[in-house]
């Protein structure tokens, strides 16, 4: 019997990690996911032998995760979005020294400093690289507060898997509801050892060196080689719901929040005699283009919406611009979409 | 015969990239021989910087990082912080560590991290070609500050170690020089104090090092000892600014 609680999503994502075995956290202040830092303090500085560090600043944050994964620590940071823009640097030294580690991204409204409420903004960025160089992250969406804890312990385990950073990718409303959670055993021993790769003593064995640059052109677009073939092997972790696919008169696509806010509009749709079809990709990074390339024909018209002037949009394109014709519908700034609205727009591309 | 000296254990065979009558060359011999003499190499863990020294992690025969420029401290933090029982270091230079890492090192130094922080100081960007650092002397002249470092708009060189001292928290803080003998064996002794002030679990330890860059400085390495000590030794006083271990 596993046990349900209520709990609010930021704390949920931070209970997640611990969970599995997370016992390292660095972060900075941020709204709206303030609750996560506070409750890894409230966790971490009771647990012998873990770390909990609030840092001087985003870059140092995001720096003591780097020296703590080279370590072998299983390690996780979160902000939200001005935050993350700040981390971007050692995101991208993390990716290329090949290093496992988990960066929360609870989307407020952009850009600038912005507003402190819901928003998608941030999809190119965290999908696209975000940082310096050719690179990706794993990025993983929740649309639930069980899944901010199903999907963060699976960021842990897949940037294991990859020894890549693996982003949650969120928003201020998920991080700020609360439902009933369960946590599902995890084992710990199920953690890969770190023993052959990360820095420790060197007793017995070489020295062992992380550098994540190369000033000889040819040794570093070797680098960039391993780091392509390993992004062409994480495609297959692609993963995208689809709900009400049937027969549908529309197909809508939305990921995080917004797919959840799309559910409730189906459900009136159904009221009045729509039909409406959800994809919601659950990761950005791999997206799930095969999935929805292959699902796009099942209607005429394809609606995408987000809290973003169009950005998985893009992505959308990509696999479906052949296949049906793709609208969209978008509201940025910290306003959420309603379930009226989505239904409006749904109700004049029909007409 | 008997061997009376050697290359230290804690270095590598590659040979050094720094130029002629740079200091790096000895910082790096007196931090190899420190840990040779405590006998930590195999248990140590070495942040390179940006600049220069970012080829330390070829030197050093131990487990060695690059950080990213000024956040050697903070990628020190989390490695000491996973592995407790491991020494780390970090080697950084006037740009990394006073100027874009100013952060870093005071909240590392602040919350008094159990590392050890090797800081050279040569009052010049080297690697990017001469530029004026945070420590650049005043009237001194480089690429960026081509008629002299003007106080009135670029400010008065900053004293890292003065700086620091200022807080409570680090245990040891200590600065020296190279440019005779006396001055070396002094540095390797402050060298050999700070590694064992981490060892014992004191806290943060520091020692900064003036060093010549002939290269950028338009000298010799003769005449850059020479500018050294009657220029940065006045403003840059040698000596113990911290330690914790008198005070208690």
């Amino acid at each position: 019997m596993v046990d349900r609680l209520l709990m609010k999503g930021n704390e949920a994502i931070g209970e997640a990690a611990i969970h599995a075995g997370c016992r390292y956290y660095f972060g900075y202040p941020i709204t709206p996911q303030s609750e996560l830092i506070a409750y890894m303090a409230k966790r971490l500085l009771k647990i012998e032998g873990a770390t909990f560090l609030q840092s001087e600043s985003e870059l140092a944050a995001i720096n003591m995760v780097y020296g703590a994964a080279a370590a072998g620590g299983r390690v996780m940071t979160s902000s939200s979005s001005p935050g993350i823009s700040l981390k971007q640097e050692g995101i991208s030294y993390i990716t290329c020294a090949e290093l496992p580690c988990v960066i929360v991204n609870i989307m407020r409204g952009g850009p600038g400093l912005g507003s402190i409420q819901p928003a998608q903004g941030d999809y190119f960025q965290a999908t696209k690289g975000g940082g310096h160089g050719d690179y990706h992250l794993i990025v993983l969406a929740p649309s639930s507060v069980q899944e901010l804890v199903d999907l963060t312990i699976k960021a842990f385990n897949l940037a294991d898997k990859y020894r890549n950073p693996a982003m949650i990718l969120g928003d201020g409303l998920l991080g700020q509801m609360m439902e009933p959670v369960e946590f599902k055993e995890f084992d710990v021993k199920t953690i890969p050892s770190k023993e052959s790769w990360a820095l420790g003593s060197s007793e017995g064995r070489e020295a062992r060196r992380i550098v994540p640059f190369n000033l000889d052109p040819i040794e570093m677009e070797k680098i960039n080689n391993r780091l392509k073939q390993k992004y062409l092997d994480m495609q297959k972790e692609a993963e995208c719901e689809l709900v009400n696919m049937d027969n549908p008169d529309i197909v809508v696509v939305a990921y995080g929040i917004v797919a959840r806010i799309v559910k409730t509009a189906i459900q009136k749709a159904k009221k009045e005699g729509i039909n409406i079809g959800l994809m919601r990709p659950v990761t950005l990074y791999p997206f799930p283009y095969q999935i929805i390339g292959d699902n796009a024909h099942k209607a005429k018209k394809i609606l995408v919406t987000e809290m973003s002037m169009g950005q998985m949009l893009e992505d959308v394109q990509l696999a479906a611009c052949d296949k049906a014709e793709i609208n969209f519908y978008g509201r940025t700034g910290g306003v959420v979409i309603s379930p009226v609205e989505i239904l409006e727009e749904v109700k004049k591309l029909l007409a | 015969m008997k061997k009376v000296f050697e290359k230290p254990k804690s270095l590598t065979d590659v040979p050094f990239t720094y130029c002629p009558g740079c200091h790096h060359g000895i910082i790096h011999r007196l931090v190899a021989e420190a840990l040779d003499d405590l006998n930590i190499t195999k248990d140590t863990i070495g942040v390179a910087p940006v600049g220069c020294a970012v080829f330390a992690y070829l030197f050093f025969d131990c487990d060695m990082i690059v950080a990213a420029h000024g956040r050697a401290p903070a990628t020190a933090t989390g490695i000491k912080r996973v592995k407790p029982d491991n020494v780390v270091f970090t080697y950084q230079g006037d740009g990394d560590l006073a100027s874009i890492g100013t952060a870093e090192i005071v909240h590392a130094a602040n919350r008094s991290e159990k590392i050890t922080v090797i800081f050279v100081n040569n009052a010049v960007y080297g690697m990017t070609g001469g530029q004026m650092a945070p420590t650049t002397l005043e009237g001194q002249i480089t690429q960026t500050s081509p008629y002299g470092r003007d106080p009135k708009t670029m400010g008065m060189p900053i004293r890292v170690c003065e700086l620091l001292s200022t807080l409570n928290s680090p245990a040891y803080i200590e600065r020296v020089a190279l440019t005779k003998p006396a001055y070396i064996i002094k540095a390797k002794k402050a060298i050999k104090k700070a590694f064992q002030f981490q060892l014992d679990g004191k806290g943060f330890s520091l020692v900064e090092i003036l060093s010549t860059c002939p290269t950028n400085w338009g000298l010799s390495p003769k005449e850059s000892n020479e500018w050294l000590e009657k220029n940065m030794i006045p403003y840059y006083p040698l000596g113990e600014f911290k330690n914790l271990e008198e005070v208690s």
